[in-house]
């Protein structure tokens, strides 16, 4: 059996050594501090035209995190391509063929894969959170506030957990294609309508995205948005739980599955 | 050593591969052979743990391949020459392999080296030609410098050198103890490459032995045998007192007789008492490629048909090109010329060819056997040599 330090360094060869690594994680990061910086500029400018719920409610921690409803999307390409590239090239057979134990495989790609996603999406909300405020002017606030930090590590563990979240779903689906095809406008599009529908809301804050998200307000209910039912941790346990069905769900699949 | 025991996969109601035991061993070249879809690449990915069997097992060296402990290090096999990440250089394809297996990167520019990609090795594998690609699975299956080999379709897309290559590379892998297992289609490559054999169609084994045995054991030898052009009256003689004595006579177009069943002295002795002169009178074996087609023709799975160009060809073409219906390739074509199809099988009755030529189907097996039956309506006598030449194109000296 090849050792797990063995699997582990496998992966990281795997991932460091294909360009679609670097450049989905570059633009998870550009896309998500350049787009956060920009709000931040524009709600400075027009602070004083916001609703008074609005102002009431003022978040300036989830301002500057505006970008990741796009950067997650990057996020979820890279997670997807990590998996998907295996059975999408073939490549699947030549890694079980080495790696006969499909659980060490599996889990070794995604935790390399997890990781490496985590890092960059700690680096991506600590930059955004920074140049946000830098933008924001008098309305900023900063790490020593209270939640602030809990806020900011968890814009991170947010964006890293999309990923892998991504790459249990692409293990289950065995495609790029069908992955990206359903994981991109679900999380762009059906999740941001429904959260907008007063019935169908109440369903769409359990999803992934929207759980996951509670962690980055500060302030509870933040821009004039319902509270949450539930508290911003409980809203990460959420997700966690999400991502735990899907790489189990994945590991199934794979387990049970011809290669 | 590689044992497979009652092998069965089923996909849903089609059966790939059906109680299929056999032993390959250290020592030799076991080639495995079959038609497109026979379930060659299914049994190589049971035995890889890729596929798991429906019933039956697979074990190599005594343990399931997912119970080998350091399988990378035991066994290298290559599948598919593309199964590789286009993106990715040839060498860090291979050094993720090796990391797999604690084996050092230096072993990795060895390999690379051996198959001849060094100079590629920094390049994306996307840009590689299949023949490139068989390469650079070559050097993956060799990677770990494994006791047991396995080869699907190495040869595929090589060129001469590469097929060259490949098949010194097979027999010295064996010579040194391992064990090699290679499918192929290609039989002409495999009479020179595989000492033994195991061939399956649909999915069953249908032959388990050496090659020397397979050939003499699925094909019937035959004599060629010539008589002076200048005297026709002695061929017919002869082809009457040979076909006598029990001898299975068919005419080649250039005038020479192959003769089946009777041994070549017995041949001599004949003609000598029938005061006929031979001019050539020699022995033939069938080739691997005879044998083989003849043991599979029916399990072929995907047989072609001519291309009737329906809709294409409505006027017959002005420039004088040959329209289609003459334009005969026959699918099996070496059928019928030195032996009779087993039993109760006619290769042309399963596939019946609107654009073949209308041939009935004992004249394709038995030309001139019955002779006398087919003189008395005039025109259809003489219609075997008029088929013949369509037939020869394709089956003399083809291998």
């Amino acid at each position: 059996m090849a050792s797990a330090p063995a699997v582990l360094r496998s992966e990281w060869t795997k991932i460091r050594t294909v360009s679609s690594t670097v450049w989905t994680l570059a633009s998870a990061l550009v896309v998500t501090v350049a787009m956060g910086a920009a709000l931040s500029a524009l709600v400075r400018e027009t602070f004083d035209e916001m609703p008074a719920v609005e102002r009431a409610t003022f978040d300036a921690t989830v301002v500057s995190f505006s970008g990741m409803l796009l950067g997650q999307l990057a996020m979820v390409v890279f997670g997807v391509l990590v998996v998907g590239t295996e059975y999408s090239t073939g490549m699947i057979r030549t890694s079980l063929a080495a790696v006969p134990q499909r659980a060490a495989f599996l889990f070794s790609k995604i935790a390399v894969a997890g990781v490496l996603a985590l890092l960059v999406g700690l680096a991506t909300a600590f930059l955004s959170f920074f140049l946000g405020q830098a933008l924001l002017g008098e309305h900023r606030t900063d790490l020593g506030e209270e939640n602030v930090l809990r806020a900011v590590v968890g814009g991170g563990l947010y964006m890293g957990l999309m990923a892998v979240f991504s790459m249990g779903v692409a293990a289950m689906l065995r495609s790029t294609v069908l992955s990206l095809g359903i994981l991109v406008p679900f999380f762009f599009l059906v999740s941001q309508i429904l959260s907008a529908v007063p019935k169908a809301k109440e369903v769409a804050e359990y999803f992934p995205d929207q759980a996951g998200s509670t962690i980055m307000q500060v302030v509870p209910g933040a821009l004039g948005s319902d509270p949450a039912p539930y508290s911003p941790w409980g809203g990460m346990g959420i997700m966690l739980l999400w991502v735990a069905a899907a790489l189990a769900g994945g590991y199934l699949v794979l387990k049970r599955r011809d290669a | 050593m590689i044992e497979a025991v009652g092998l069965t996969k089923r996909y849903g109601a089609k059966t790939a591969v059906y109680n299929l035991s056999f032993q390959v061993r250290p020592g030799t070249v076991t080639g495995f052979l079959g038609p497109n879809g026979s379930g060659k690449s299914t049994t190589m990915r049971m035995i890889l743990g890729l596929d798991r069997p429906t019933s039956g097992h697979v074990t190599i060296g005594g343990h399931p391949y997912r119970q080998l402990p350091n399988a990378p290090r035991q066994v290298g096999a290559l599948l598919d020459a593309k199964a590789v990440h286009g993106g990715r250089s040839a060498r860090s394809h291979l050094l993720s392999l090796a990391q797999l297996a604690g084996i050092p990167a230096r072993r990795v520019d060895e390999v690379l080296g051996v198959v001849g990609l060094q100079d590629v090795a920094r390049k994306r594998s996307s840009g590689f030609s299949l023949g490139m690609g068989q390469r650079l699975g070559i050097a993956a299956a060799l990677l770990g410098d494994p006791q047991v080999l396995l080869f699907d379709e190495p040869v595929n897309g090589l060129d001469p050198e590469g097929i060259l290559w490949v098949r010194n590379l097979m027999k010295a892998l064996a010579a040194e103890g391992r064990t090699v297992f290679v499918s192929s289609h290609l039989m002409s490559e495999m009479a020179l490459t595989a000492e033994h054999l195991i061939v399956i169609g649909r999915g069953q084994l249908m032959a388990d032995m050496s090659v020397k045995d397979f050939i003499s054991a699925n094909s019937a030898d035959f004599a060629r045998v010539r008589t002076p052009q200048t005297e026709p009256a002695q061929r017919e003689k002869l082809m009457g007192v040979l076909a006598e004595a029990g001898g299975q006579v068919m005419s080649e177009p250039d005038g020479a007789l192959r003769v089946a069943g009777l041994p070549l002295p017995r041949i001599s002795d004949l003609a000598h008492d029938a005061d006929v002169r031979l001019w050539e009178l020699s022995p033939h074996q069938a080739s691997l490629e005879e044998a083989y087609m003849r043991l599979t023709q029916g399990a072929v799975d995907y047989r072609s048909t001519t291309d009737q160009r329906a809709g294409l060809m409505q006027q017959p073409d002005p420039m004088g090109y040959a329209p289609a219906q003459q334009v005969v390739v026959p699918e099996v074509p070496q059928q019928g010329w030195y032996a009779p199809p087993p039993p109760g099988q006619n290769p042309y009755a399963g596939a019946p060819q609107p654009g073949a030529q209308p041939q009935p189907p004992q004249q394709q097996q038995r030309p001139y056997q019955a002779p006398p039956a087919a003189a008395p309506p005039a025109p259809a006598a003489p219609p075997a040599p008029a088929a013949a030449p369509a037939d020869l194109s394709k089956s003399e000296d083809a291998r």
